[in-house]
């Protein structure tokens, strides 16, 4: 049974049944099917309709501009609803195109953008410094209990992890080391190797990396939302600065909280040192700690926590900042979380490589 | 439009959290056609009962009849076939921030039907202009509009599916007057030509004026009266009073 139906006699078009969104394909192939000229004039029943929603009444209305027709016993809600669609039909809508842009154009405006995100960081960064100036004029105004619970959630929140994962470093850095130091006979080097490397290098450097992936990313998320939430603003507008009471904390306490779980990280690195030692190159813990002063230097150490202040200070600005640039709805969150440790664990690493190359210098 | 048949009908609706008591026998009728404005005092269980006939929220006890299938405790296929029928403005409009006004429109659209791109952008425009909007306003996100123009664009997602009934919450928060007015005077319309039932959860009187023709008025855990807002403001049950008093 078809929606519409032509009698050439009579030039009458009868359409019934269901005109709705389920059977929309169905009336535009047949009305299309009909093949009635344009220009001649019809005579259109409507008086088996049973439903009409707008979808239809848009391919009716469609299908009928242009043509000489009369409806007829068309139920009077379905009238409207035709009058209505052809009134909006009437406007023709002028959709903006987007520009599609050349590969040249595309790189152009990256590196335009870039630049732009650089000099926004900066400036962003020479906010927050202006802020601390604000605490030499006003020394009560620094919020020590958001620190405090900085600290807690970054530092504190964190120490099973960390002290999972440094562990299981020193156990593989020592198992690898120690099959080629066994090899030579040099067992007891494994001590230089794995105070060296955990010490000053991987220390620090997964310590940095954990932390960017844990709090840097929960930094940009609960600031976006906060600005998403326009809480930003209702901080601005009671007279606080979002540096003061939310920034600068985060800023300040994770350059308190790096250098402690480094050196908690340290901690259980060596340990892992030992455990395999102990196990694969027969080197008692009492031998390894006893020999472990002479074969690592103090400074191995203060290098690897000397770098730790400038991670933090890496990863706090760049989610801080990050946090502060959403706009425009949760996508933005999204992008700018993923975006805010990306960037984080990027510039450590840059970070690590230029002190490796002063430290170098210095004969360090 | 038959009046005896009702679209929704809700019986002996009971809602607890936890121990809370939210709902207690709870029976109302909607009918096909009309608008019905719920109101009542804040806590009076008002975005409740709209979020269980939604299917969003299940209650303790009781039965909500839509289409005449009944909601509680239907299976998931029921569920979907009655929520495939009705749309919902959000209090928070609820647009995809991620998408275009014009992808927001088009979505229901997409995921439902198999129609073609071109029938899909031109049905959603279509849409989108009933809505009171520029088609230039199409490929604008979400955040870019104002707050009543992200109302029309909610609105016009909403009754993209022509649905037979559609749930307004809070339409005309948190909007000026005059964009309130014309909204509503946008929601009317729409009722008028697509023969919508429109079941609306408001707090503005110049609402239930304009708007509903029926006033359901939620207090002491039921519904203390459905009336025309004329009868309702009449009505001498205290609750109702001290709600209508207040600044008319």
């Amino acid at each position: 049974m078809s929606l519409v139906d032509y009698d050439v006699d009579t030039q009458t078009l009868t359409c019934r049944d269901e005109w709705d969104l389920a059977h929309l394909t169905v009336l535009q192939a047949e009305l299309q099917a009909l093949s009635i000229p344009r220009d001649m004039p019809i005579l259109i029943n409507g008086q088996a309709i049973t439903k009409m929603d707008s979808a239809a009444a848009w391919a009716f209305t469609q299908w009928q501009a242009g043509r000489t027709a009369r409806l007829v016993d068309f139920a009077e809600p379905n009238l409207i609803l035709l009058n209505l669609v052809e009134k909006e039909l009437a406007v023709k809508p002028v959709l903006s195109q987007v520009k599609k842009l050349n590969p040249i154009a595309i790189v152009g405006r990256a590196s335009v953008a870039a630049c732009k995100y650089l000099a926004d960081y900066l400036a962003f960064i020479g906010e927050l410094t202006l802020e601390i100036g604000e605490w030499f004029k006003k020394p009560n105004c620094i919020r020590w209990s958001a620190i405090a619970a900085v600290i807690y959630r970054t530092g504190y929140e964190a120490l099973p992890i960390i002290a999972l994962i440094s562990f299981m470093i020193g156990l593989v850095i020592a198992y690898q080391m120690g099959l080629e130091l066994k090899a030579y006979g040099a067992n007891v080097y494994v001590i230089n190797v794995i105070g060296l490397s955990v010490l000053r290098e991987f220390g620090p450097l997964i310590t940095a990396i954990m932390v960017a992936g844990r709090s840097g990313s929960a930094f940009t998320a609960q600031l976006g939302m906060m600005k998403l939430n326009q809480e930003i603003d209702a901080l601005q507008t009671m007279g606080l600065t979002p540096g003061q009471l939310l920034l600068l904390p985060r800023v300040i306490g994770l350059v308190i909280a790096l250098p402690l779980i480094t050196m908690w990280a340290d901690i259980f690195g060596v340990l892992g040192g030992i455990v395999t030692a102990g196990s694969l190159l027969n080197i008692s813990w009492y031998d390894f700690l006893h020999r472990f002063p002479g074969a690592v230097p103090l400074k191995t150490l203060l290098i690897g926590l000397g770098k730790t202040p400038i991670f933090a200070l890496v990863i706090a600005s760049i989610a801080s900042h990050q946090g502060m640039r959403v706009e425009l709805g949760a996508n933005s969150v999204g992008r700018n979380t993923t975006r805010s440790v990306v960037l984080s664990i990027f510039f450590i690493i840059v970070v690590d490589a230029v002190f490796s190359v002063i430290l170098s210098e210095l004969n360090l | 439009m038959s009046f005896e048949n009702p679209i929704i009908t809700i019986h002996n609706l009971s809602t607890y959290f936890g121990k809370d008591c939210v709902h207690q026998g709870l029976d109302l009728a909607i009918k096909r056609g009309e608008i019905l404005a719920i109101v009542g005092g804040s806590g009076s269980g008002k975005t409740t009962l709209l979020r269980e006939m939604l299917g969003l929220m299940v209650p303790s006890s009781g039965s909500i009849q839509i289409f005449n299938k009944e909601l509680v405790g239907a299976s998931k296929k029921t569920k979907v076939g009655i929520q495939q029928r009705l749309g919902v403005l959000f209090q928070q409009n609820a647009l995809f921030s991620s998408l275009t006004v014009l992808e927001n429109v088009s979505f229901p659209l997409i995921e439902h039907t198999s129609l073609d791109k071109e029938t899909i952008k031109h049905l959603a425009l279509l849409k989108i202009t009933m809505a009171g909007l520029a088609p230039a306003d199409a490929n604008k996100y979400p955040a870019e509009l104002s707050g009543g123009m992200q109302k029309r664009a909610a609105l016009a997602r909403a009754i993209v599916l022509d649905p037979e009934l559609i749930f307004l919450d809070e339409p005309t928060a948190g909007l000026d007057p005059h964009t309130a007015s014309g909204l509503n005077a946008l929601i009317l319309n729409l009722q008028r030509t697509m023969g919508l039932t429109v079941v609306m959860v408001t707090h503005e009187k110049d609402t239930l004026w304009q708007v509903a023709d029926r006033v359901a008025f939620l207090g002491e855990k039921h519904v203390l009266a459905v009336a025309p807002m004329a009868e309702i403001v009449k009505n001498q049950h205290p609750l109702i009073q001290l709600f209508f008093d207040h600044g008319t």
